[in-house]
């Protein structure tokens, strides 16, 4: 799956946690702008793990804090399983 | 996570006036003071000036019924246990003022290590100067960088706290979800390193773990596995050997953590293992060797609460029937429960939100009776909770009159 590709596929599997709408950039993070809790993050994770059969561990989650550093981690993530 | 080891981080740049480090606390301390400000008792600063009982005390001045103690099977003031710590106080002095490795073995660590392989039937054991250094030392010492950690979203703080320490690859998944748990270990990468950790009972909401399935899974996959039976040791299963031993798993846990301070009735922490190499432990893992070893009172006295507890099955049995009263009575008044059913000694009552719950709290302590208020973000769902935790000791009249204070400041306060 390429980046576009990937890119898709999150942007649909956050619409549902997109509660206000709020346009999402590359540079739009999930904690101030989408306002996340650790609840939300928790389930958006997994819907993304499930999707792309994939482990985002904490350790990794820490150092994502806005889309497109999360879509990059989980291209490259699905590109080495 | 930054390595910044060669140049640390770029600084933020505080804002405002009076800014310090503490300012990152202010959202908690406004919390408290808007609480406060109704007029209410601050349920996180309650004083027992006397304690009478395992179930009764004086508390901010009136006689109360202690509900929110975990001292499940009343060992605190157990004859035996007290004498046993008064005489080893007189023997063996105040404290050992040293570390386990070096001059903090006495005779007494020695013989509370050997009632805990008795207890469980295992072939090691290794007390800790607390149950939070226990989840801390063994789980930061045996899983470390490369290392994958596999545990449920509602894990207690200390178990957090061992995963971050040990710098491994945390991965948790959604509460006692058996399916959500195997999708994990089976995308963890071969060859790595995989410790899976569960709670017998896990005590926000007083509900046990699937441990016959879960244990099995991970096995299947080539896992460790540690289970805290903080809040069941002393009176689930047969034996009183936790959630483990009514599973019918106990064979195949590799690590059990426990601790002294719910029903063996004092404090400290433990890890029990039938490894061969287990006892390395004691010479590798941190929080045991840089911190001074448990008082000679406090080992005794856990030594002989441990052989009681062997012992205790009339305890037990009466134990669940409080707790099964008490849920029933709690449902039957129209409260909203933590589980369908009583599964261990905590019950767990969900308030609407924080206001409402700690005006609960408040009405509960007036009408004396004192229960633990549980709030965000410790509890599970952003939840508020009045947590209930029964004694042995508790008297079936007890319970009735449990029953009627909790109605009375239901009906006070609007929830029922």
């Amino acid at each position: 799956m390429d980046r576009a590709e990937v890119d898709a596929k999150i942007r649909e599997l956050a619409e549902p946690f997109n509660k206000k709408g709020i346009e999402i950039k590359e540079e739009t993070t999930f904690q101030n702008d989408l306002e996340f809790d650790s609840l939300t993050v928790m389930d958006f994770v997994a819907e993304i793990e499930d999707e792309f059969d994939i482990i985002i561990s904490m350790n990794q989650q820490a150092e994502i804090e806005n889309y497109g550093q999360l879509v990059d981690a989980v291209h490259k993530l699905q590109a080495d399983s | 996570m930054s390595e910044g080891i060669l140049q640390p981080d770029k600084p933020e740049a505080l804002e405002g006036d009076n800014r310090d480090l503490f300012s990152k606390f202010d959202d908690v301390i406004a919390l408290r003071e808007g609480l406060l400000a109704q007029g209410r008792e601050d349920p996180f600063n309650l004083v027992m000036e006397k304690v009478l009982s395992p179930t009764r005390a004086i508390c901010n001045g009136r006689e109360t019924i202690l509900l929110g103690t975990y001292n499940y099977m009343g060992m605190t003031f157990d004859p035996d246990v007290v004498e046993a710590g008064k005489q080893a106080l007189s023997d063996f002095g105040s404290g050992t003022t040293g570390s386990r490795v070096l001059n903090g073995t006495y005779q007494g660590h020695k013989e509370c290590e050997e009632a805990l392989r008795e207890f469980y039937g295992m072939d090691h054991a290794m007390v800790f100067s607390t149950g939070y250094q226990a989840n801390l030392g063994i789980i930061s010492t045996i899983a470390g960088k490369g290392d994958y950690i596999v545990l449920d979203i509602d894990s207690h703080a200390s178990i957090w706290d061992g995963c971050a320490m040990g710098q491994a690859e945390v991965v948790p998944f959604k509460h006692n979800d058996i399916e959500a748990m195997e999708k994990r270990l089976r995308r963890i990468p071969e060859g790595a390193g995989k410790l899976v950790v569960l709670e017998g009972v896990y005590s926000m909401l007083g509900d046990i773990a699937p441990l016959k399935e879960m244990v099995a899974i991970a096995k299947k996959y080539g896992a460790m596995v540690l289970v805290d039976e903080a809040h069941s040791m002393g009176f689930i299963g047969e034996n009183g050997r936790g959630v483990v031993e009514d599973a019918g798993v106990i064979d195949d846990v590799d690590f059990i953590i426990g601790t002294f301070s719910k029903s063996v009735g004092t404090v400290g922490g433990f890890c029990v293992s039938n490894h061969p190499k287990f006892e390395i432990m004691r010479l590798v893992c941190r929080p045991y060797v840089f911190t001074a070893s448990l008082p000679p009172s406090v080992v005794a006295t856990a030594a002989t609460s441990i052989r009681k507890l062997m012992h205790g099955s009339n305890k037990r049995a009466h134990l669940w029937e409080n707790s099964r009263a008490l849920h029933k009575g709690l449902r039957d008044l129209g409260f909203k429960l933590g589980t369908e059913e009583a599964q261990s000694a905590i019950i767990a009552v969900i308030m609407p939100d924080l206001e409402k719950g700690a005006h609960m709290w408040e009405a509960l302590i007036r009408g004396g009776l004192y229960v633990n208020l549980a709030r965000p973000p410790a509890t599970p769902a952003n939840m508020t909770l009045l947590r209930c935790s029964l004694c042995a000791e508790h008297s079936e009249e007890e319970v009735g009159q449990i029953l009627e204070i909790f109605e009375k400041a239901g009906r006070e306060t609007g929830i029922i």
